[in-house]
């Protein structure tokens, strides 16, 4: 009952951290996926100096850790460039940038696993390489890649923790408030765990759902 | 004027040339069948007739335009010559329909109802009526190969390309494809085709080309290529397949 009670006091303080957690997440998952699909493109064309700016973004973000980027966002950039960021923005930035580094080489391998007789079909129309993307090519290699897309948002979703380092207040750093105060870190941590579950259960679900519906057609 | 006109064609995939100096002229209506070994540069030859392939050097002239000047709109230029590949190609996420129908649909601005009944025109004409619904997937390889030719023929093409339409199919549906491409001949399609089929070509084309080693070694009339082949490489080739 005592651990109930130490929980139930908790939860509103935690339930405000979570929902930063899906805030920062949200934004910061719909912006990489913009970059990914850009990037991911950029990495297929002919054209070298597209492919080199995909790849050289892809290797500097997946060279170095997470938790030095947020710093280096936070801390780093505002001590040369003459800007101050918000935890929040520089977590959104730090975020978008590492998930987008990661969905580029998703877009990259679903966009390859179409056949290519595919974009022939589409340029033979007369479509353009373009429409012959957005129509053809993409529809089907989505639907590949959805499995992918749900494993790279569980990561991200996860790796809003390490915000913590930069005092946003998401979900751990609430728990830490907490049980910095009150001493009861077994209570709290053991809540703050089944609130992330819950967030990334449901996400799972969603996925299974949609992946189902999908492949009906 | 000539459909396609093609002047010192040249392909070369890195060090390896596979189109050395090809000339052809194909008149309206005509049909023509370009036959060979593997290897021999035929639909090689046949997919830089809509760029697919870019020549490394040489002219290809559709209708008069030249396909290969960089100011050649190629989106609007291809929308002349229709394409079948061996591999069917067919839209696996897309209806039969739709599959025939996008192309007007997103290109020629035409609405939902102009194009369902093309579709449907098109689908009488393969005999398919009945699976405009169905999905790629459900169809046999002979019924796939139908639905292409019908989606390729719905942009109205002034030109048709075959590149080996029919090496992919179980033997007992060779037929059914070979009948639709005899009609289309038949209605006066101007065609270019790549294959195996020496009774299909004997029987349909004005005329034969035997391609080797990235040449054209010779050509004629189904007659003068199949019973009189002059040429030595010819004769070896058609003892084999014949």
């Amino acid at each position: 009952m005592e651990t109930i009670k130490i929980i139930l006091e908790g939860l509103p303080t935690l339930l405000k951290g979570m929902g930063l957690t899906i805030e920062v997440t949200v934004i910061s998952l719909i912006l990489a996926m913009f970059i990914g699909l850009v990037l991911g493109v950029f990495s297929i064309t002919k054209f070298k100096v597209l492919r080199a700016i995909s790849t050289a973004f892809v290797d500097i973000i997946r060279g170095t850790p997470l938790l030095v980027q947020i710093l280096f966002i936070y801390f780093g950039l505002p001590s040369v460039l003459d800007i101050s960021l918000t935890a929040f923005a520089a977590g959104v930035i730090a975020i978008t940038v590492n998930a987008a580094a990661y969905l580029v080489e998703i877009f990259r391998a679903g966009i390859n696993s179409i056949d290519k007789g595919q974009m022939e079909a589409g340029r033979t129309i007369g479509f353009s390489y373009g429409q012959t993307m957005r129509l053809i090519i993409l529809p089907q290699a989505i639907r590949r890649m959805i499995p992918a897309f749900v494993n790279q948002f569980i990561v991200s979703i996860k790796d809003t923790s390490l915000l913590s380092a930069i005092g946003l207040a998401e979900l751990t750093l609430s728990g830490q408030s907490i049980y910095a105060a009150n001493f009861h870190a077994f209570e709290i941590l053991f809540a703050v765990g089944i609130l992330y579950f819950v967030i990334i259960y449901s996400l799972s679900l969603f996925s299974r759902w949609l992946e189902r519906r999908l492949d009906v057609a | 004027m000539s459909m396609i006109e093609i002047n010192n064609l040249k392909k070369s995939f890195g060090k390896l040339e596979v189109l050395k100096d090809i000339n052809i002229d194909v008149q309206s209506q005509e049909v023509v069948c370009v036959i060979g070994p593997s290897g021999s540069g035929k639909s090689t030859l046949l997919r830089c007739m809509n760029l697919l392939e870019e020549p490394t050097g040489g002219d290809i002239f559709i209708e008069g335009d030249n396909l290969t000047d960089p100011k050649t709109n190629i989106n609007e230029l291809r929308q002349r010559l229709g394409m079948v590949f061996q591999q069917f190609n067919l839209f696996p996420h897309m209806s039969v329909m739709d599959n025939i129908t996008m192309g007007p649909k997103r290109l020629k601005g035409k609405s939902q109802a102009e194009v369902r009944e093309l579709g449907t025109k098109l689908l009488e004409k393969v005999g398919l009526v009945d699976k405009a619904d169905v999905y790629p997937d459900n169809l046999s390889g002979g019924q796939k190969q139908r639905v292409a030719i019908a989606r390729a023929l719905a942009m109205e093409p002034r030109i048709m390309l075959f590149d080996e339409p029919t090496s992919a199919l179980d033997p007992e549906m060779v037929g059914e494809v070979l009948q639709v491409m005899k009609d289309l001949a038949e209605e006066g399609m101007t065609m270019t085709i790549v294959t195996h089929e020496m009774g299909f070509a004997k029987e349909v084309a004005d005329r034969v080309i035997f391609m080797d080693e990235g040449y054209i070694v010779e050509q004629g009339t189904p007659d003068e290529l199949f019973n009189h082949p002059q040429n030595e490489r010819t004769q070896a080739f058609l003892s084999k397949v014949l």
